[in-house]
């Protein structure tokens, strides 16, 4: 059956803390901290961008899934921060992890759920036999307007997965999708940082989509909640995938485990799949995983994820969720603000 | 618009992504960058492109804390030269490490960064730069 064959994150090493940013726009930090859930968040290196996070988690996944990286046929990045307007970041990742140059590669656009759908997509390439691999990365360099609140949240990170039929580490039991136009956050062509329409970005957006998305999976594959031992739900910040948690029934210590977004923001096409590769990185064999990315636009993509025994063969390969986070240096925001280039000025 | 420098970076992407150099056969040198013929073995050599792996030390380094317009964003940093475990050294930024932490002979492995980018407009130019070898604690809870 399709599965995860092996997968990899990369997080960048920097950190700004959610007061530090706070104390420059005169917010009180720790109350701010305390209502998003968001206490810091990892900013890249001035020489890091999506195709360089995209490359190392990628690299990351090859030698976990211990394949050769020929085999890969198709490549999918989702991001909304790729670093060309008009040249794909796959050919880049392409190159870099030393693939066969005959294979598919394509970019993906969908807010924060990019990489989910390049996963549904190397499902189906590869269920087809057209493909033995695919690669499906969602990495971003998110970006906040300085002052606006989504500048809290707004992080670096990316994971990537390689999907396969032989041996796979989690089997891919079933997926759904719910779409709908819904202008909830977005960005138009040639601006700096996005628009969103502040409170419009809850309820009709993030709640109804991904809720949406969860009853017709758990619909489709006649369970309950608690036929599952965790849930991971796209990360904007702290707050909304445990007040998504609760509004399904969702038992806290259920989703505890995937809500990396507390220590490194939301990595946007990069969250879902981190908080569900922390969950891989510790999970027993057996387990069932009830993950749902979001996009604003917007959609969601639902999956169920059963993390079979071959795992065990696999870890130690590579850095870990935790060992990503836990490499980390506190930067202040002059710093941030030269490393993400909100000074001008310089070139 | 036609830019000049690209043809030169990218006749060397295969190379530098990667690092991608050779191999002598007959006296078993490994050469990065790459190079055409063994000068130890001339005519009997016999060359392989070869990857390395990717691992090696810093042989040594210096701190910048001068730099030209395009990289005074990173100042301070660190360049180095590094001795592959193959035995080639080849110059290189090491990052992901404060300039204060770097050693002579401190393990460190490649990784992915953008080099330089041609102005606003034009091309970025991606290779390879070290870093600290990673801490792996093999994926288990406790
Ligand atoms: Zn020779």
């Amino acid at each position: 059956m399709v599965g995860i064959i092996g997968y990899g994150v990369y997080i960048p090493r920097y950190r700004i803390k959610t007061e530090d940013i706070a104390a420059v726009w005169g917010e009180d930090g720790p109350k701010l901290a305390k209502g998003l859930g968001v206490y810091e968040k990892s900013v890249p290196g001035p020489d890091e961008d999506v195709a360089t996070i995209a490359t190392e988690a990628a690299r990351n996944a090859v030698k976990y899934a211990r394949i050769d990286p020929k085999d890969i046929g198709a490549i999918y990045v989702g991001s909304e921060s790729h670093p060309y307007a008009v040249k794909p970041t796959g050919t880049i990742v392409l190159e870099a992890i030393d693939g066969s140059h005959e294979s598919t590669c394509a970019d993906y656009e969908f807010a924060c759920k990019a990489g989910t759908a390049a996963i549904q997509t190397c499902m189906g390439l590869v269920q087809s036999k057209m493909i033995k691999y695919g690669l499906a990365i969602g990495a971003d360099t998110a970006q906040g307007r300085p002052g606006d609140a989504l500048e809290y949240s707004a992080a670096a990170g990316g994971a990537a997965y390689i999907i396969g039929e032989d041996n796979p580490v989690a089997t891919i039991e079933t997926t759904v999708s719910f779409t709908t136009d819904t202008p909830d956050f977005w960005r138009r062509e040639g601006e700096d940082f996005p628009s969103h329409g502040a409170r419009f970005t809850g309820e009709p957006a993030y709640f109804r989509h991904i809720g949406s998305a969860a009853r017709l999976l758990l619909e489709k594959t006649n369970t309950t909640i608690e036929d599952y031992d965790y849930f991971v739900f796209h990360m904007p910040n702290g707050k909304f995938p445990v007040n998504m948690g609760r509004q399904l029934g969702v038992p806290k210590e259920k989703l505890q485990e995937s809500l990396v977004v507390r220590k490194i923001g939301n990595t946007y096409s990069g969250s879902a799949m981190i908080g569900l590769a922390r969950i891989l990185d510790i999970a027993e064999p057996g387990s069932k995983i009830f993950a749902v990315s979001y996009g604003s636009g917007a959609g969601s993509d639902a999956f169920v994820i059963r993390v079979e025994k071959e795992i065990e063969k696999h870890r130690g390969e590579v850095p870990t969720v935790d060992d990503y986070i836990e490499r980390k240096k506190y930067v202040d925001y002059a710093t941030y603000a030269k490393y993400r280039r909100k000074i001008k000025a310089l070139a | 618009m036609a830019e000049k420098p690209v043809a030169q970076f990218w006749r060397k992407i295969r190379s530098v992504y990667n690092i991608v150099g050779t191999h002598c056969k007959t006296c078993g040198e490994y050469y990065f960058p790459p190079r055409p013929v063994c000068p130890n073995c001339r005519r009997k050599g016999e060359l392989e492109e070869y990857k390395f792996k990717g691992l090696g030390k810093v042989y040594t380094f210096s701190v910048v804390r001068q730099a030209p317009p395009e990289f005074k964003r990173q100042v301070p940093y660190v360049i180095a030269q590094v001795e592959l475990d193959e035995g080639p050294r080849l110059t290189a930024q090491i990052v992901n490490c404060d300039p204060e932490d770097v050693h002579i002979g401190m393990r460190v492995r490649a990784c992915f960064r953008k080099i330089r980018e041609m102005g606003g407009g034009g091309i970025i130019v991606y290779g390879y730069k070290f870093e600290p070898t990673m801490k792996v604690t093999g994926h288990n809870k406790e």
